[in-house]
């Protein structure tokens, strides 16, 4: 081969490292750059081919083997079956490989199943025609062939096929729309803005003549974060740059609306496009019943591994005697005789294995998920959490955590859109100290009789006029709201009202805004539209004044404001401002502030939302100043959030206060009812909210998070100003703790209205302060010391919460030494962070989009439905799985035990018990469709009582059922109840004990009992215990019920016929029965007796409790002296 | 049985594409208003308070209390020797179960499989061959075959000897001697050529033609072998021997008298400290006399019985108060 050739491919290889750069560069329809620009730096990108499938033909069966044997469990079965096929081991490779071969085979086929569905979904998708432009003319293409630097033409109700930079459109102001349902559910349209200066280019041949190179970075999976730059080139002058954000990008899998028709540049392609970067499925969760059913597999396995090394032992130890080792009936063939000894010990060990490794069955891993794969759906299918608003119910993400549902402790939970509607309304609105009122409230009461507005206090004077009229126009310039004109508006962010005659709806994706709007409406002030960049406001007069956009600098959590910047018709500029009161205030120069501020205080106490509104003008220079300083921090690829931050920094200052507004949120549904529930079921309610702390507390007062007699202790800025941190969080904890510990146990369990409850509100920045490890040398931990009082605080608000702090919190908490779980619910995308932090994170499906019901592991419609979800689902499922793998690891140790025991009458010689056929199906067919239909419809208490009674909760907290005393008693039941079964069984055959023989007949038939039908005699009692054991625990029969375990125990009676010829004759199943029959009614004689011994004692006082004890143990004392 | 098992892995993947088949989240999920799917079906709920276990231990005292005593009744009121009588030989410390012993067959060879008889299976090592002649019945359990006759004689009140007649069929399970069971030859009777080339086990005196002049209870057929074949559970174990069977109505299958055993002592079991032992019994429609199962329920009655009284007494002298404030379930 020529060696040049050699090296250019070795150095085509090598150059993607080489080269790898924060940023690509693309070039407008593979157009090379005229000569001066930078040296064309060839990059690869991956052709436009959506691979969502993970196996091909060829690679299915190794990959797919690799990925399942990855997992522990199915491992472990492995290895055993691998063993007995090396070994010489008692039971056949056949009884464990069949039911592993079975697991493994069924989730091969549905997981290959799943795959060609993804194939084909992937070859539907990566098949469909694009038309992209070439020299001018539309080809038709398959997607897949799609390369970045392609111009594409997208028509109406298309999808976009991979991630464009939106050039221009049929639309004359260069925007389009777009839903992104798909995408993240949002079922709303959107709109996107071509590139200011090609969107102009409205024909194919236009668009074709576009020279332009894109820098932009490179592909992340954030969905809402774009940076890039276009450089366009014209007849040879410096290129144009022009700022490129998430605003002019189009996403593939976002579909194309109300336009007919846009071309777009190909940025990212295929398996890098956004939203195949979001197929990376999250991080697990683990439930804690998963983490306690693992710890007991530990101890089962060591319980295996002690029964094999016993068992070897005592092996050597018998056979130590020859004439035990060889009787003359039983010689060892020659090869025997000459064995390694260590080898033999090694096989030995490894045969004892062999026996006993049914005690880890393969069927409980299964069992378990089918368990929480099924009963998820009860979740889903529930009709009380279904809210015919939204047309929907709840969805389950991860069935993983079910039970943990049933184990919460603490909840934090958003306020704004999960405890409140978010469904805003606006209230009034005071312009230096005067207020105003609409003259109706969202429910039609008429408040005043005057038209329009109603003046409280005295009527302003010409400047007063003049500050009003500029107030209103500010509320009106200064949003990001839509007008759709068409009333049929799918989606849920419609407008409040579509006022009377008017047409027009208010889009906006905060609901604040369209309330603003819509409030101004009402006073007089009605937004038209956006036109040509031109915003239009009708007055009162019923003029229409016309403002030019100029620039809006975005809302964020951060700074919390917005502002525009309009041009007014007679050429002025202003700068209108509104965000929160404490980012205003500091930077307003001039106005009647105090006043403002008292209002607003006011307002915050009642529970309302408000806003500041605060405007400069702005002269010629000082404007174009202003609009370097944005476009330069537009214009940067790195760090461009920060440099905007900055630069908005320096604009919005030196501001002219004009008033307040308040708008209510109303309350949710039922929410006060919720949190109520939730506190008396024992869970802490921590609410989290970006919220000033008036308004907040309001919110908790109405919801009954706090109540009038709980004592409110204050963790804030202001506090911590007079003091230091340090003396504040002392006397806190100081005053807390001096009630805590006169608190006994029994009063903490009921919420006794004598005894005070403390509230605790801490603001954001305090939180950081003390979430700061403290410098050495100061006295203590106070994150400790914190920690400590809100352990003592029955609720507790933390407002002023940046969406990171939110998560801090939950992780905090998480983390704390006694490691609660923890669940987080939330609408927002401020909310996904603690969503995914928190054990349990719950999505409400709300108005600010659909990230957080995305993100979460549970998505409910409504706030109140949480309750239904932990007081009944949570505690069902608990109490299910639990029962579930409790009774797992109980009919397993029945099962084997025997085995064990007979060990010791068979010479150690690993002889099974059972037949080959009922050791594999034990667990799969004979018993595991009882306890199947158990965990999924077992119901021990009434829905209704469960809702009716949220203290039942505390009954099952703590993990409570999976405690190591629950799972001894099990342990030791499966012990006695197999020693039972193995003696009776014994009892039964032994002629030395018994005058009489063990031998059963009829008429005509001799039936002599072998080892065989020992085994079986054992084995088939087992089986009716097992079963029956779970009838007796079934508190719930349903003709479901019925059918399962009568049916599963016919089942073994036939096929024990049909297999192994056992004539059922009326002799030996009567002696099944009034074994089983008697084994379980003794196995659960402790049990009954514990749990009515309780149910009495519950019925008496305190001190009859403690009387019954004592005699109860005096009595018992007694019988033993005696 | 397994469809979710790996479900997890494919969350993420699942929803992906679901997102780019592009379902739209438009129509309605309204769930069916079923009452399985509300978790309503209608159920029998029993409640465990005091108010019913209290009776419930009564109730399983008062059961069980009476099985029991039937049970020992009938287990007692067998009349030994009048009906059918059962002649068993008892081995003690004779490991019938031991894995090498169990596996050391060939099962085809014994269903009559040619060509298992003339080369047995590997289990059968180290009684496979003998002088390189394949052993015929091969194994270990067949080499060790019970070979005591036993002969019970009734001594007549004047002092003569008369023999009791033993039958020797049916004594083996209905499916081994029909169905596992086979002479290979199939319908040929002469059992001397069909097992030519063969060899006979080791400890053996006879070959297996020679077990019975019978030709129905020859060769493997022969029920004495096929008791013996299927191996026992325990190391102290009895099989069915001889059959005593009653021939008139008016007296019992054994008179009242004395009776002698004569033994053609063949089988050493000194060597591992082994017994042997003969049983004579009856069985009724609930097996032997065997008063075990009888005890058992007669002690678990009582004991719940016991407890009943003890809750009763509890109950009413501290439940009856505040009976209004039954606990929720």
């Amino acid at each position: 081969m020529d060696c040049s050739l050699l090296r250019s491919l070795i150095n085509r290889y090598c150059a993607g490292e080489e080269n790898w750069v924060d940023s690509r560069t693309i070039y407008i329809g593979h157009r090379e750059p005229p000569s001066g620009a930078d040296v064309y730096i060839p990059q690869r990108y991956p052709d436009n081919r959506i691979v969502s499938s993970k196996y091909t033909f060829w690679n299915f069966v190794p990959k797919n083997m690799f990925e399942q044997f990855r997992r522990i469990a199915n491992f472990y079965f492995l290895i055993i079956f691998l063993v007995q096929l090396i070994i010489d081991t008692p039971t056949s490779p056949v009884t464990s490989g069949l039911p592993l071969f079975f697991v493994i085979t069924v989730t091969a086929v549905k997981q290959g199943y799943e795959d060609w569905l993804r194939h084909k979904a992937d070859n539907a998708l990566n098949q469909c025609p694009v038309h992209i432009i070439q020299h001018g003319k539309v080809v038709r293409k398959q997607s897949r062939k799609l390369q970045v630097g392609d111009i594409v033409l997208v028509k109406e109700d298309e999808t976009f096929p991979c991630d464009l930079i939106f050039l221009s459109s049929s639309r004359e102001d260069g925007t389009c729309f777009v839903t992104t349902a798909s995408l993240d559910g949002e079922s709303s349209h959107k709109t996107y803005y071509a590139v200011q200066d090609t969107k102009a280019f409205h024909t194919e041949q236009e668009v074709d003549m576009i020279n332009a190179t894109i820098e932009c970075e490179q592909p992340q999976s954030d969905l809402y974060k774009f940076v890039g730059r276009i450089n366009i080139h014209q007849d040879r002058d410096e290129p144009i740059a022009r700022p490129l954000g998430s605003e002019n990008l189009l996403l593939r899998g976002a579909t194309l609306k109300n336009t007919e028709h846009i071309f777009a540049v190909v940025i990212y392609t295929g398996m890098e496009t956004k939203m195949a970067l979001n197929y990376q499925s999250k991080s697990q969760k683990r439930s804690a019943v998963e983490k306690s059913m693992n710890t007991y597999l530990i101890v089962y396995l060591c319980i295996l591994i002690s029964k094999a090394v016993i068992n070897t032992v005592m092996k050597y130890v018998w056979q130590s005697d020859p004439n035990r080792d060889e009787p003359f009936y039983n010689h060892k063939t020659d090869s025997e005789r000459q064995r390694n000894m260590i080898l033999k010990v090694i096989t030995d060990f490894l045969a004892f294995m062999v026996l006993f490794n049914y005690i880890i069955p393969v069927s409980m891993y299964v069992t378990v998920e089918m368990q929480k794969f099924l009963g998820s759906y009860f979740i889903t299918w529930d009709d009380d959490m279904f809210d015919s608003e939204l047309g929907e119910g709840a969805l389950v993400n991860t069935s993983d955590l079910n039970e943990e549902l049933g184990q919460i402790e603490y909840v934090f939970t958003d306020k704004t859109g999960t405890l409140t509607e978010n469904n805003m309304e606006f209230i009034e609105c005071c312009v230096d100290g005067h207020i105003y009122v609409p003259d109706a409230i969202c429910n039609g009461q008429i408040l005043t009789g005057t038209v329009g507005m109603d003046m409280i206090d005295c009527s302003p004077g010409a400047g007063g006029k003049e500050q009003e009229e500029l107030f209103f126009r500010a509320l009106c310039l200064c949003h990001t709201v839509q007008v759709k004109e068409e009333e049929s508006v799918d989606g849920i962010k419609k407008g409040l009202h579509p006022c009377g005659k008017s047409s027009s709806v208010y889009i906006s994706s905060s609901p604040d805004e369209v309330a603003l709007v819509e409030g101004m409406k009402r006073l007089g002030f009605t937004y038209l539209r956006l036109k040509d960049n031109h915003m239009e406001i009708l007055n009162r007069d019923d003029d229409i004044e016309r403002f030019e956009l100029m620039e809006v600098l975005s809302f964020d959590s951060v700074r919390r404001r917005m502002s525009v910047i309009v041009k007014s018709s007679t050429g002025e500029y202003y700068l209108f401002c509104k965000g929160a009161d404490s980012s205003i205030f500091p930077r307003v120069i001039i106005g009647k502030v105090d006043q403002v501020r008292a209002r607003v205080e006011h307002n915050a106490v009642e529970g309302l939302r408000t806003l500041c509104v605060a405007y400069k003008t702005l002269a010629q220079d000082e404007y174009e100043s202003v609009c370097k300083q944005i476009n330069t921090a537009k214009l940067a690829l790195q760090d461009r959030d920060k440099k905007l931050a900055e630069a908005f920094d320096v604009i919005e200052r030196d501001l002219i206060l004009l008033g307040a507004t308040a708008v209510e949120d109303r309350l949710q549904d039922k929410a006060a009812d919720t949190i109520e529930s939730l506190q008396k079921a024992g869970m802490k309610v921590w609410v989290l909210t970006g919220d000033k702390m008036e308004t907040a507390a309001a919110t908790c007062y109405a919801c009954r998070l706090f109540h009038r007699n709980t004592q409110i202790l204050e963790l804030t800025t202001k506090r911590t100003e007079e003091q230091s941190l340090h003396d504040v969080l002392f006397d806190l904890s100081k005053t807390v703790l001096r009630h805590c510990g006169s608190l006994t146990r029994d009063t903490l369990s009921g919420l006794s209205h004598d005894v005070p409850d403390y509230g605790l509100i801490i603001d954001g920045a305090t939180l950081s302060s003390v979430m700061k490890p403290t410098e050495e040398g100061s006295s203590g931990n106070y994150k400790e010391i914190f920690l400590e009082i809100c352990r003592n605080c029955s609720a507790v608000l933390c407002c002023r919460m940046a969406p990171l702090q939110k998560a801090q919190i939950v992780k905090m908490i998480k983390t704390s030494k006694e490691h609660p779980i923890t669940l987080a619910i939330g609408d927002g995308a401020n909310d996904v962070s603690m969503i995914l932090e928190a054990h349990v994170g719950i999505g409400i499906m709300g108005k600010e989009g659909r990230q957080a019901a995305r993100n979460s592991d549970y998505a409910i419609p409504k706030f109140k439905h949480l309750k239904k979800m932990l007081l009944v689902h949570g505690h069902y499922y608990y109490i299910r799985i639990s029962e579930l793998v409790q009774y797992f690891f109980y009919k397993n140790v029945c099962f084997i035990f025997p085995q064990f025991l007979y060990q010791f009458f068979c010479g150690f010689s690993q002889q099974p018990l059972y037949d080959a056929a009922y050791l594999t199906l034990y667990n799969i067919s004979f018993t595991s469709l009882p306890i199947l239909l158990y965990s999924l419809i077992e119901q021990h208490v009434n829905m209704d009582i469960l809702k009716r009674d949220p203290s039942l909760y505390r009954d099952i907290a703590k993990n409570s059922l999976l405690r190591w005393r629950i799972f001894i008693y099990w342990t030791f039941l499966g012990l006695f109840d197999a020693v039972v079964f193995f003696f009776g069984a014994y009892f039964l055959f032994d002629n030395t004990t018994f005058t009489s023989n063990g031998q059963l007949m009829t008429a005509n038939t001799n039936m002599m009992f072998g080892n065989w039908t020992f085994g079986t005699l054992v084995f088939t009692v087992l089986v009716f215990t097992v079963t029956l054991k779970l009838a007796l625990d079934t508190q719930y029969w349903t003709w479901i019920n019925h059918f399962v375990i009568w049916g599963s125990l016919l089942f073994y009676v036939v096929f024990s016929l049909l297999w192994g010829g056992i004539i059922w004759y009326v002799t030996f199943l009567t002696w099944v029965i009034l074994l089983a029959a008697l084994m379980t009614a003794s196995g659960s004689f402790i049990m009954w007796f514990c749990s009515s011994y309780q149910a009495i004692l519950s019925l008496c006082s305190f001190s009859q409790k403690e009387e019954i004890v004592r005699q109860t143990t005096a009595f018992i004392k007694c019988y033993i002296l005696k | 049985m397994a469809s979710s098992y790996n479900a997890k892995e494919e969350d993420g993947q699942l929803s992906g594409a679901a997102g780019s088949g592009g379902v739209g989240a438009a129509k309605s999920k309204k769930p069916d208003n079923t009452a399985f799917k509300q978790q309503r079906l209608p159920a029998w709920q029993p409640i465990l308070t005091a108010g019913t276990v209290l009776p419930a231990f009564f109730v399983i005292g008062l059961i069980f209390i009476p099985i029991g005593i039937g049970l020992l009744v009938t287990s007692n009121n067998i009349k030994e020797f009048e009906s059918d009588v059962f002649m068993y030989y008892g081995l003690s410390n004779f490991y019938q179960n031991h894995r090498r012993y169990v596996k050391s067959r060939d099962d085809s060879q014994l269903n009559g499989d040619k060509s298992s008889l003339t080369n047995p299976s590997k289990e059968c090592e180290p009684y496979r061959t003998s002088d390189s002649k394949p052993i015929a019945p091969c194994g270990a359990i067949a080499n060790s075959l019970f070979n005591d006759t036993l002969t019970l004689y009734y001594i007549n009140p004047n002092g003569t000897e008369s023999v009791v007649p033993l039958i020797k069929k049916g004594i083996a399970w209905w499916t081994d001697k029909n169905v596992k069971f086979r002479n290979p030859g199939g319908s040929n009777s002469n059992l001397t050529a069909v097992f030519q080339g063969t060899s006979k086990p080791v400890n053996w005196r006879k070959p297996v033609y020679e077990l019975d002049t019978d030709p129905e209870n020859n060769g493997f057929i022969n029920e004495d072998f096929i008791v013996w074949m299927r191996t026992a559970a325990l190391p102290t174990f009895r099989k069915l021997y001889r059959l005593i069977e009653k021939k008139n109505n008016m007296i019992p299958t054994l008179q009242r008298g004395n009776y002698t055993l004569e033994i053609t002592y063949n089988y050493p079991v000194r060597r591992f400290d082994g017994r042997k032992r003969m049983i004579l019994s009856t069985i009724s429609w609930m097996g032997g006399k065997n008063p075990f199962l009888g005890i058992a329920y007669i002690t678990v009655g009582s004991v719940c019985f016991f407890l009943g009284v003890v809750l009763l007494i509890v109950h009413h002298k501290y439940g009856n108060r505040n009976n209004s404030a039954e606990i929720p379930n």
